[in-house]
């Protein structure tokens, strides 16, 4: 049967990919899906509040009928709106936040990839920006003041921002070598550090950045409700505005997967070398029963007979997936999915969490940090890291690269923040200034 | 996969090279103008990968590589013309840009 | 026999949007025919082996300048241009001068492939990474080329800043 599977795999190469590509897909729009309901929680349980409770238990059914409902609701094009590019502009967005989860290596095996390029990063950074796209277009074919000023405001943004995340992209790759995702992967396991700890300061520019780009908080400036009502999808309804939230948050589990492949070791289990931490494997076995655990706590009070029931049958379905998982063949195919699926988890979370800790800035506040900051500390992290790199020559130990790294990241923090932070005008003085 | 003839490249070469000219000379809006100079380098890069596949090296690509620095600049520098231009004329007409005409 | 038949696609699509970039009235429509004939030039890369100026073709043009572009439309305003007359008063002496050109490039073309002898290409070998070769290339034998090109970006730059800038008095 296993030899048929190859066979099968070996003789419709097209076949496998596409039902590869339908699979991602799928989890994908389940995992943005509950990404929405997730965040309404975590925000509200972060501000004493419920959340949504009405849908399910513990609105656990609220994405479907939030998909319901925007699908049904009728489709808006405003009068005077471009209508071509109009229509076009949603559907640009999301075909560039999914096309990039062709490239990203989920495990360490073929199958677990769609495909490996060879300049697969080049691919990510090219694809990626093309989303600018279709909030640019978009707020401009609405015809309206709010969405246009949105995107011009996204243009710059996302223009400014792309040049750090590059910048700390091309770090990483003078540090692993390669283009290729698998191989950046690789490197990562065979060193026995992940970026993270080498690029620390990369993995620092590079997440402001990402949040940057996702127009997320505290960034979201394009989309600022005090401001601009909605920014640019102002004048979206219906489907095409459910196409613009699932490019946000589908580009949000993007940079959050991109950062866990580049800075945090992909697929690799955390200290994967160290072998004390070996019961480490044993987590996702254990994970599960404690879900079963917590999602029967709560069946046991829900007061609902038929909620009450379904819950008993989820506690019990993750059960029965935990003693399946632990059996030993399974437990190690599953390691690299469970790993790489809780370092984008956590990310994400960390974006839920900004949202709910950060203000939102200013727009020259935004642009001060893009370019008097962020692309300064960039550029002097790509030149300390290829300085580091020459002078430890090839193969060096992995202790004596870490603090070389370290102390080349200090450096640099610190020469940038005296230099840029010496003539830097105060809030007071501008305002002096300008005369605002 | 049989490879395609360089003479193919050449034609498509020529083809968008003189669309990009048409659109030079016809149009007034010079945003426009500028993009048909854009289409113009793309043709000049189209005939340099292929002449760089046809020999197997890749000086032609490093070549096609200064031609789109070159057009970065030429679009920076052009837009922040136009920009000027539209402050201080408000047009954007390549033909009625006439002050030194008498 | 599908590399051709890719080609011809590409190349259709490539002159078909060209043609569209130089016929809309309004620039944003331009931009977005443009940026179809970009992907196109860029799969005709792809179709060489040429990944890495693919990459560049995408990031840059794509990703950069026509956002540069739209930027600027946004700027200045659209519904006024989009309302004049698109062609200038020349286009008739300018047409029948591109009509000679492009019969003379199409003579050069078909001239060349006979007299110098051009064959078809052949496929480069599999293992060669062309984001390496490139790369060698450029930084040992164009060095010069690219500090030069390095100095005509700074000043593009400054250029720009300078001209777009308003003056305060």
């Amino acid at each position: 049967m296993f030899n048929d599977a190859v066979q099968f795999v070996e003789n419709y190469p097209l076949l496998v990919a596409a039902i590869k590509i339908v699979i991602v897909f799928l989890v994908l729009s389940g995992v943005v899906a509950y990404m929405v309901l997730a965040e309404r929680k975590v925000l509200a349980f972060m501000q004493a509040r419920l959340g949504p409770m009405r849908v399910g238990p513990w609105g656990l059914f609220q994405p479907a009928a939030d998909g319901l409902k925007l699908l049904l609701k009728e489709d808006i094009i405003p009068a005077g709106a471009d209508k071509f590019v109009f229509l076009i502009a949603p559907v640009i967005s999301v075909v560039a936040a999914f096309t990039v989860f062709a490239v990203i290596p989920y495990g360490p095996s073929s199958a677990l990839i769609i495909t490996d390029l060879n300049v697969g990063l080049l691919f990510v950074v090219a694809v990626s920006s093309l989303g600018i796209y279709g909030i640019i277009l978009g707020g401009w074919a609405s015809n309206s003041h709010y969405p246009l000023l949105g995107s011009l405001r996204s243009a710059a943004q996302l223009v400014s921002y792309e040049i750090p995340a590059g910048m700390a992209i091309v770090g990483v790759l003078l540090v692993s070598n390669s283009l290729s995702l698998v191989k950046i992967v690789e490197a990562q396991q065979s060193s026995g550090l992940w970026n993270f700890f080498l690029q620390p300061l990369g993995f620092l520019i590079f997440l402001i950045a990402a949040v940057a780009e996702t127009n997320r908080n505290p960034f979201d400036l394009p989309e600022a409700e005090s401001e601009l009502t909605a920014g640019f999808h102002t004048e979206y309804s219906g489907f095409r505005f459910a196409l613009y939230f699932m490019a946000e948050y589908t580009s949000m589990v993007l940079v959050s997967a991109l950062a866990v492949v580049l800075f945090w070791g992909g697929w690799l289990r955390p200290f994967a070398s160290v072998a004390a931490l070996d019961f480490l494997n044993y987590l996702p076995p254990v994970s599960l029963l404690m879900i079963a655990g917590v999602v029967f706590f709560f069946a046991r009070r829900n007061p609902v007979p038929a909620e009450k029931w379904f819950l008993v049958a989820v506690a019990a379905g993750s059960a029965v997936l935990a003693g399946v998982v632990a059996v030993p063949v399974v437990i190690t195919a599953v390691q690299p999915i469970f790993w790489f699926t809780a370092k984008v988890f956590a990310l994400l979370y960390a974006f839920i969490w900004y949202r709910a800790t950060f203000p939102r800035y200013r727009y020259d506040q935004l642009m001060n940090v893009g370019w008097r900051w962020l692309i300064p500390l960039a550029l002097g992290n790509l030149i300390a890291t290829a300085c580091v790199l020459w002078w430890a020559g090839p193969n060096p130990g992995r202790l004596k690269l870490f603090f070389a790294m370290l102390a080349a990241n200090l450096a640099v923090a610190i020469v940038v923040a005296l230099l840029v932070g010496w003539r830097s005008p105060t809030a007071a003085a501008v305002e002096k200034q300008t005369g605002s | 996969m049989t490879p395609v003839p360089v003479e193919y490249f050449l034609l498509l070469g020529t083809g968008l090279f003189t669309i990009g000219v048409v659109g030079v000379l016809t149009r007034r809006n010079i945003i426009i103008i500028l993009m048909s100079i854009e289409l113009i380098l793309n043709a000049v890069n189209i005939n340099l990968v292929a002449f760089s596949h046809l020999y197997g090296n890749v000086n032609g690509q490093v070549f096609a590589l200064f031609v789109i620095t070159d057009a970065v600049a030429e679009a920076a520098v052009g837009l922040g013309l136009i920009i000027a231009l539209f402050r201080n004329k408000e047009t954007v007409n390549a033909d009625e840009i006439d002050l030194l005409k008498w | 026999m599908l590399a051709q038949s890719v080609f011809l696609i590409l190349a259709v699509v490539a002159l078909s949007s060209g043609v569209m970039v130089i016929t809309r009235r309004n620039p944003v429509h331009s931009v977005i025919w443009l940026i179809v004939t970009l992907f196109s030039v860029g799969g005709i890369f792809l179709l060489q082996y040429a990944q890495f100026l693919f990459a560049v073709q995408i990031i840059l043009y794509v990703g950069g300048i026509m956002v540069l572009y739209l930027f600027v439309i946004m700027l200045i305003r659209v519904e006024t241009v989009a309302k004049q007359a698109p062609y200038s008063r020349q286009w008739a002496i300018g047409l029948g001068a591109v009509l000679v050109l492009a019969c003379e490039l199409m003579y050069g073309v078909y001239k060349g492939v006979e007299s110098f002898h051009l064959g078809t290409p052949s496929r480069p070998p599999v293992d060669m990474n062309n984001t390496e070769a490139v790369a060698g290339v450029l930084y040992n034998n164009y060095m010069l080329p690219v500090e030069i090109a390095s100095l005509l970006l700074l000043v593009a730059m400054v250029g720009a800043v300078l001209m777009a800038k308003k003056r305060f008095e």
